[in-house]
């Protein structure tokens, strides 16, 4: 308990050190995610427009999942080298494997008699894709790209290992910051963590066509016996 | 850095060591190859016995709070809330948490291990467990099944399927934070990774790397064949 309060002492005697180092840490996780995302989002929807793939895309997230990260951290020391680049990396191959199982999924489960009245209608394959596929596909994607989100924030203390900045550097450098150190930045990497969660949960709600908000209790209904990370 | 240990000399003997070695080469066979049985393997035997005990007591710690959240809702909350709460601590943070209490020991590690895989367990065995259709439940009861034999004979087998994707799930989980306990110097095959983190020796790198994704992989490919083994009837539903 006495740690504890100690690490409260050490926010409140250390905003200066833990906001610049917070700030290293959302710009590391922001750039991962986006370039996770750039690879992984128009894979993931395009294999779910054409349905195919499936294959890769399903097991990409159970590959990805499995990958223990100071693994990849280590052999990217080796091939790239102490730094930002490898870091980045290897918080990418993390980040985009469930975003691309995601928005595959996404893409590929949107109800079909949508797609056919779509088509009946008379739109092109691409409007198909941005006017019927992709709205009704975007609360899943999301939940993909937040899991990610929250996945990386929650990695980075790791990549300081490997001369990544931000929160980390206080973590793994118990010599220098005390464990009154290690707890304070670790509250904050948690914070962190819950914020991003609460910020993408909400941008999740927020993408949600209104017609699936309404419908959203009925489809639970459905039994689906593999309900959490069955990717 | 704690409890980074030099248990081994990770700096081979540069004067007779191959040109490879000398000059750090991303990844000397040779060396590997000769030194596999004494740097490598006890790490790898270290890093399942690390990964199988956490994985263990987290299932039975799970299993039984989930049992007990089934039939009381108050517990779910607040074992989920607790659960979530430790989910959320930074491993490498936890692990040296630890130490001040148990030492670097490899109780240190596991109490930072089991903690990580309750969330996953025992949210997997819930749901699988409220997501059993409720004719089933229904049906069980009208051929005269008690609620204990209801829940051996039917719920659970339904639930299996749920269950086993959250041992997947735990497995190779604690299989990657397993590497970050060699923090605290307690083995497995981030050990190796961090000698190297010292040493700089790239071989060493890529091996203990590639042989804690190779484990994580394998561990995965095993768990889908053991799941198909025991609930053969959830491949056949899907199809």
């Amino acid at each position: 308990m006495g740690t504890f309060v100690d690490a409260l002492q050490f926010i409140v005697d250390n905003p200066g050190l833990l906001w610049d180092k917070t700030v290293e840490t959302l710009l590391l996780s922001g750039a991962a995610l986006g370039v996770a995302m750039a690879l992984a989002i128009p894979l993931g929807v395009w294999l779910g427009h054409i349905h195919g793939g499936s294959f890769i895309a399903i097991n990409a997230s159970n590959v990805g999942r499995a990958l223990p990260s100071l693994a990849l951290i280590s052999i990217g020391l080796a091939l790239l080298g102490v730094g930002f680049l490898n870091v980045m990396v290897a918080l990418v191959i993390l980040a985009a494997p469930v975003m691309l199982t995601n928005a595959y999924v996404a893409v590929e489960q949107v109800d079909p008699d949508a797609v056919r009245a779509a088509r009946a209608m008379g739109m092109r394959p691409t409007q198909v894709l941005w006017r019927v596929e992709l709205p009704l596909a975007l609360p899943l994607m999301f939940a993909g790209i937040r899991t990610a989100a929250v996945y990386v924030v929650a990695t980075t203390p790791l990549a300081a290992l490997a001369g990544g900045e931000g929160l980390g550097d206080i973590i793994v450098n118990q010599s220098t910051y005390g464990i009154e150190g290690v707890v304070g930045a670790s509250i904050v990497i948690a914070a962190l963590a819950f914020a991003t969660d609460g910020v993408f949960s909400l941008i999740q709600r927020l993408v949600t066509p209104r017609g699936l908000r309404r419908r959203g209790k009925e489809r639970i209904v459905e039994p689906s016996v593999e309900p959490v990370g069955a990717g | 850095m704690i409890g980074v240990l030099a248990q081994q000399p990770v700096i081979p003997k540069f004067e007779r060591a191959s040109e490879c070695i000398r000059e750090n080469h991303t990844f000397c066979a040779a060396w590997f190859k000769d030194n596999f049985d004494r740097v490598f393997e006890p790490r790898i035997v270290e890093h399942i016995e690390l990964t199988l005990m956490a994985v263990g007591i987290g299932f039975v710690l799970s299993f039984g709070a989930a049992l007990l959240a089934y039939n009381r809702g108050w517990f779910e909350r607040s074992f989920a809330f607790f659960a979530a709460f430790l989910y959320t601590v930074p491993s490498i943070a936890f692990f040296q948490l630890m130490v001040p209490i148990t030492g670097l020991t490899r109780t240190s590690a596991e109490i930072a291990l089991v903690s990580y895989t309750l969330l996953i367990l025992f949210r997997n065995t819930l749901t699988g467990l409220q997501e059993v259709p409720e004719d089933a439940r229904m049906a069980a009861r009208a051929m005269g099944l008690t609620p204990r034999q209801t829940l051996w004979r039917v719920e659970l087998p339904l639930a299996l399927p749920a269950i086993m994707a959250g041992i997947r799930i735990a497995t190779v989980m604690t299989i990657s934070l397993a590497t970050v306990a060699a923090f605290i110097g307690v083995g497995g095959l981030g050990q190796p990774i961090f000698n190297a983190i010292q040493s700089g020796f790239k071989t060493q790198f890529v091996a203990a790397g590639v042989l804690a994704v190779l484990l994580a992989l394998i561990a995965d490919v095993l768990l889908v064949l053991l799941q198909r083994f025991i609930a053969p009837w959830t491949r056949a539903r899907r199809a």
